[in-house]
């Protein structure tokens, strides 16, 4: 049986696919607890990433003809993102856990020869205690790259860096799935 | 804990056939690639599921070569291949996008700032949906080589690039495809990250004489294969 086909960077100029409204999840009229998440991209410099694809997954609410699931926004000049979604409950885990509240996201640029994934959960939020990836995560400012902050009712926040910047931030936490 | 209701995960990647993150010989992962390892994530219904696009809000594209009835420079091609999963199971349904440079190497894009000329009826876009046997198939103007400076002299062989999202989202693909015979496919990093030759290799499309429509457009094959499941809920 063949292998899975191999991935290659989607370079600088996917914006020919790029439809703006597709960051807003809530645009055929999906009903709920609307929110906004914003962020930014940055690389090993701390130099703002402005030409990436970030993507939205969520498996909560369940998609359906009126909400997508799914969204993709530009980085902007700033290497700023800024969804407009349904703010997603727990979903199950594997065997008897439960899954705090989270976002999937992608991230594909130049420089990426396959995408990135990453998540973003919700601070404050008491199921991330046992929430299982979370858990996993024992560098406490590692875990940190996984949670959104609040900046405010209804939105959200989460700064995505590639690489440990310059004055020494983070690294976000990647997954490999 | 596995449970006998776990999602059923995808596959591992068979070693060799998907690029690093980090390579040399290509500059922009430099400050880019994460430099910590990834966090292992057993499959949930967050990587399992995935999104599925409906036609009527995602309308399809399936002619790039023509803008309001006007036909692109270049050399008109048509692009079908089948989508399958690594069961050998047909993907029905599902979007491909297609986006591409104009005949001249130009991209309609702000940030392309190659000397070659833009084509106001070449925009670029496409978009695709397989059929229920996993066939896809759009029409094009075969794309042309452009410089890229990512070392001197550096030209990109002539691709068109894919987006595939499959069956779910730890399924996503995006990919480029190249065209038999290309020297340049030899010196670029691009292409020559992916460790396995094989799989590079599946890359290239095949002229293909019987997608070929006589007197109007040269037909080439490109098949894809994206993840299919593993074999037993117990191996994620």
């Amino acid at each position: 049986m063949p292998a899975a086909t191999s991935g290659q960077t989607i370079g600088p100029f996917w914006h020919l696919i790029e439809h703006p409204e597709w960051a807003d999840l809530t645009r055929f009229g999906a009903a709920g607890d609307r929110i906004e998440l914003t962020g930014s991209v940055t690389d090993g410099d701390g130099a703002a990433v402005t030409d990436a694809a970030v993507e939205l997954w969520q498996a909560d609410p369940p998609a359906d003809h009126l909400f997508p699931g799914f969204g993709r926004c530009r980085t902007d000049a700033r290497g700023e993102f800024r969804f407009t979604t349904l703010k997603p409950g727990p979903v199950p885990g594997r065997g008897n856990a439960q899954q705090a509240p989270h976002f999937a996201i992608a991230l594909h640029a130049r420089g990426l020869l396959k995408g990135l994934v990453t998540r973003a959960y919700f601070a404050g939020d008491p199921m991330n205690e046992s929430d299982p990836l979370l858990s996993s995560i024992d560098d406490p400012e590692r875990r940190a790259t996984l949670i959104a902050r609040s900046r405010g009712a209804g939105h959200w926040r989460i700064d995505i860096r590639l690489q440990r910047g310059p004055s020494g931030e983070t690294e976000t936490v990647f997954l490999d799935v | 804990m596995e449970s006998a209701r776990d999602p059923i995960p995808f596959r591992p990647y068979e070693p060799g056939t998907q690029p690093p993150y980090d390579v040399p010989a290509y500059g922009s992962t430099h400050k880019r690639h994460p430099q910590e390892a990834l966090a292992r994530l057993p499959h949930t219904v967050t990587e399992v599921a995935g999104p599925r696009f409906n036609p009527s809000q995602f309308p399809p594209i399936p002619d790039l070569s023509a803008v309001n009835g006007k036909a692109a420079l270049g050399e008109r091609i048509i692009v079908r291949g089948r989508i399958t999963d690594e069961g050998g199971h047909p993907v029905p349904h599902t979007i491909v996008e297609i986006w591409q440079a104009n005949a001249a190497g130009r991209y309609q894009h702000p940030a392309d700032q190659h000397d070659a000329p833009s084509d106001p009826n070449f925009r670029g876009e496409g978009r695709v949906y397989t059929d229920e046997d996993g066939w896809y198939r759009f029409i094009s103007i075969k794309p042309g080589a452009y410089p890229w400076r990512n070392h001197h002299n550096a030209w990109r062989p002539n691709h068109i690039h894919f987006s595939f999202f499959g069956s779910g989202f730890a399924a996503r693909l995006i990919t480029q495809m190249y065209f038999p015979g290309d020297p340049l496919l030899e010196l670029d990093p691009i292409f020559l990250a992916i460790p396995d030759k094989a799989a590079r290799d599946r890359l290239v499309c095949k002229l293909d004489m019987t997608l070929t429509e006589p007197e109007w457009a040269l037909g080439y094959r490109f098949d894809v294969v994206l993840r299919g499941h593993a074999a037993t809920p117990m191996e994620g």
